[in-house]
């Protein structure tokens, strides 16, 4: 190895000065210039395009539709209002399928053979009341309606929807004082928010940069859907005659979506007059052209990629927290469980924001990931309301498959339409999951705009509630 | 309309056709005898050629930016095993933003044996401004001209031969998508890696004569500081543009040892990598 002298090094960038001081300024333009001029005559000698035009475009005619300024937002909201439409109709008869399964069929009989056996109670309440059950619940909660969402979803991608969608956004984006390309990080969030962190890199400045990692959270992920989908499915849809019941839920879901959008909106305009001040810079944006998705790899991918990966997480994180529920189920201290006590603890204060101790607790065991949050909402929900005949004792998950089962449960529990709304946008705003957490502090190396991204949200989350119950008990006086 | 059709079942019995040659090793390569890049403008399709190539699902979507950092597989061929990178899209290798600069400094100081640039044949113009810079660095690269389909059905023809032989490497139409074209590009990447087939890379014309003079007597003095370095010419070029990641490479000394340290390869896989 030649070591290097300083000396040296500083030579050749004087030299490097010396000559750009004698071509002069505008050597830069003329050599891109040269380039398209080479270019130019390359493609030329090699590429006929037939002289009759096409009669009609179908990519131009779409185009003129769904990125038009008026019909652009609309179509946008139709196309995702009847993807979740088919989900949340579609996912319910597997649900059940599969709770009647792991739940009603596997679980007695794995308790049994515990007994049989002679297993201690506590452990067969640990592995199979907690863990076991955990996981059943994960997967006949989850697996229906990422298997049905994700396909398509992955469709809309392959056929090269979404980059049309960041075209609409961003002029908004731009006019909040972030960067156009936001509306492509978004709309990755959209899967996974971790994903859409590492996909700002595609910003080149490292104040919008940061704007976009922050907001990214906003971005409903996958780990959240699931519940969005489920609890308007329940509270919202339970409401309206039954008729509409799939439309108005599928609406509610697309309202989250786009006050998300919003949200994320609001927050890149405060960030860029406040903590991150500058202009938005200026970037072109290609729309690709459609291309037809290739449905059958489509399906295959999103089945392997996502939903078999995301649900996978989920029992990873489900089965470490489904312990964590039984023990604090049953671990009691002076007569009352450790569970009990916490969520008696918090719940004034959570019943102020329109929410209970249950889910304030379930949030907590469920920090790790997103997913669990339901599946321990409900669990909890049944240790606090007493519900006897449902579970087979405290700490137990029990078959609530179906969506109509989860509701009867939670209104057993207390719940009302406002603790259905107010959970909805408590798992909008609230913090990112551990994983996106980790990746923020490995993208952004700093612990300040980790913990500005963590408690932002949350904090947006509490306040967002407490005004939405309160106007809402001022109206109806409850 | 199906003249030009890459049929491949025609060519069975050809020597090019060798199915069978092909294993996909997917990440699980400890050794490779070649290292290939994957470069060409965003959204033109280098995932699906990746994937096809490596039996990885890497994800692939319909939108520009999709991979944001660089994914790495590996293949066997004709009993040589090549390693393969999947780099960002870029329009340029002379701007400056995070995505750009991954491809950048990989073709530049990652030395690969072979690069293939990803054209959009239904945009082959403005895809030929990289494949130009790309071969202003590099001597051995493969014009993979994809989305042959969606050019037939904008009744675009390319006329392959003349444009290959316009820019001194080998073009390839591919329809990554349906997996056709695949098993050319792989005959074709072999070659080029093995020194069978010799790139006579096209240099742009009509560059200034005092540019060119400038970039001739600073190179001169690069390679005398950094005789390892390869692409002085571009270093050169970059310098006199005033790009400020190069200028720090040089007054730190960086710039001798960027190739190990943009690659972020331990110092056993260098000297591996040294004795092929």
């Amino acid at each position: 190895m030649i070591k290097q002298t300083e000396h040296n090094n500083e030579e050749i960038l004087s030299l490097a000065n010396n000559l750009r001081w004698d071509l002069g300024q505008n050597f830069h333009d003329q050599l891109m210039e040269s380039i398209f001029a080479n270019a130019t005559t390359i493609a030329q000698r090699s590429v006929t395009t037939s002289k009759e035009k096409p009669l009609f475009s179908f990519d131009r005619a779409l185009d003129r539709i769904v990125t038009s300024p008026v019909l652009g937002f609309p179509v946008m909201f139709i196309i995702l209002a009847v993807v979740f439409w088919i989900t949340v109709q579609g996912a319910n008869i597997p649900s059940e399928f599969l709770a009647s399964i792991l739940i009603n069929d596997i679980h007695p009989a794995l308790k049994s053979f515990a007994g049989s056996i002679g297993t201690p109670l506590w452990l067969s309440g640990v592995l199979i009341d907690g863990a076991y059950l955990a996981m059943a619940w994960v997967v006949s909660v989850m697996l229906p309606p990422m298997a049905i969402f994700f396909p398509l979803f992955t469709l809309l991608e392959d056929f090269g929807y979404l980059p049309r969608v960041a075209f609409n956004m961003d002029n908004l984006y731009r006019r909040a004082g972030a960067h156009g390309k936001q509306a492509l990080t978004m709309a990755m969030g959209f899967g996974c928010n971790a994903a859409g962190v590492v996909a700002t890199r595609v910003i080149d400045s490292p104040r919008e940069r940061l704007i976009a990692i922050i907001t990214n959270n906003f971005s409903l992920c996958n780990g959240r859907w699931p519940t969005q989908i489920l609890i308007a499915t329940i509270f919202i849809g339970g409401v309206v005659p039954a008729q509409i019941a799939g439309l108005v839920s599928a609406a509610a879901v697309v309202g989250i979506a786009v006050l998300g959008i919003v949200f994320s909106l609001v927050v890149s305009f405060g960030l860029s007059k406040t903590m991150l001040k500058g202009e938005a810079s200026t970037f072109s944006l290609e729309l690709p052209p459609y291309r037809p998705p290739r449905i059958l790899r489509t399906l295959y991918t999103s089945l392997i990629d996502r939903t078999i990966i995301v649900l996978w997480r989920a029992v990873v994180f489900a089965v470490p927290a489904g312990m964590v529920i039984w023990l604090v189920a049953n671990i009691s201290m002076g007569g009352e469980s450790i569970a009990q006590i916490f969520i008696n603890w918090v719940d004034p204060v959570a019943v102020i924001i329109g929410l209970n101790g249950v889910i304030i607790l379930a949030y907590i065991i469920a920090i790790p990931a997103n997913e669990i949050v339901i599946p321990t909402v409900l669990m909890l929900t049944v240790i606090v309301a007493g519900l006897t005949g449902v579970g087979s004792g405290s700490g137990v998950m029990f078959d609530a498959g179906s969506a109509s089962a989860t509701g009867t449960i939670l209104t057993a529990g207390g719940w009302t339409l406002l603790t259905g709304i107010n959970l909805m946008l408590f798992s909008l705003l609230h913090n990112p999951c551990s994983t996106t957490i980790y990746t923020i502090y490995k993208e952004t190396k700093s612990v300040k705009w980790t913990l500005v991204s963590t408690f932002l949200p949350i904090v947006m989350g509490i306040v967002v509630c407490f005004f939405v119950t309160q106007i809402w008990r001022l109206f109806t006086g409850a | 309309m199906n003249t030009n059709k890459l049929d491949l079942n025609n060519c069975a019995n050809c020597p090019v056709h060798n199915v069978g040659n092909l294993k996909k090793l997917g990440i699980n390569m400890s050794d490779y005898d070649y290292v290939i890049a994957l470069a060409g403008n965003p959204n033109t399709g280098k995932s699906t050629v990746f994937n096809n190539l490596t039996g990885l699902k890497q994800h692939t979507g319909n939108w520009p930016g999709k991979t944001v950092t660089r994914a790495e597989g590996g293949f066997e061929f004709n009993d040589s095993r090549f390693k393969i990178v999947d780099l960002p899209g870029t329009y340029s290798l002379l701007s400056s933003s995070t995505d750009e600069e991954v491809a950048r400094d990989f073709i530049l100081f990652g030395q690969p044996d072979v690069t293939v640039i990803v054209a959009d044949a239904t945009r082959l113009e403005r895809n030929l401004n990289l494949v130009l810079q790309v071969l202003e660095i590099t001597d051995r690269a493969i014009l993979c001209l994809n989305l042959m389909d969606e050019a037939r059905r904008n009744k675009i023809d390319i006329d392959v031969r003349t444009l290959s032989k316009d820019l001194g490497i080998p073009v390839i139409p591919t329809e990554a998508r349906q997996n056709i074209g695949m098993q050319e590009l792989l005959n074709s990447i072999n070659e080029v890696a093995s020194g069978k087939f010799i790139c006579k890379p096209y240099r742009m014309k009509g560059k200034s004569k005092e540019l060119n003079s400038a970039v001739g007597k600073l190179s001169q003095k690069i390679k005398r500081e950094y005789p390892n370095i390869p692409n002085s010419n571009w270093v050169a070029l970059r310098l006199l543009e005033g790009d400020q990641s190069i200028i720090d490479a040089v007054r730190t000394g960086e710039l001798g040892n960027i190739k190990e340290v943009k690659r972020g390869i331990t110092k056993e896989e260098l000297q591996e990598e040294e004795a092929v």
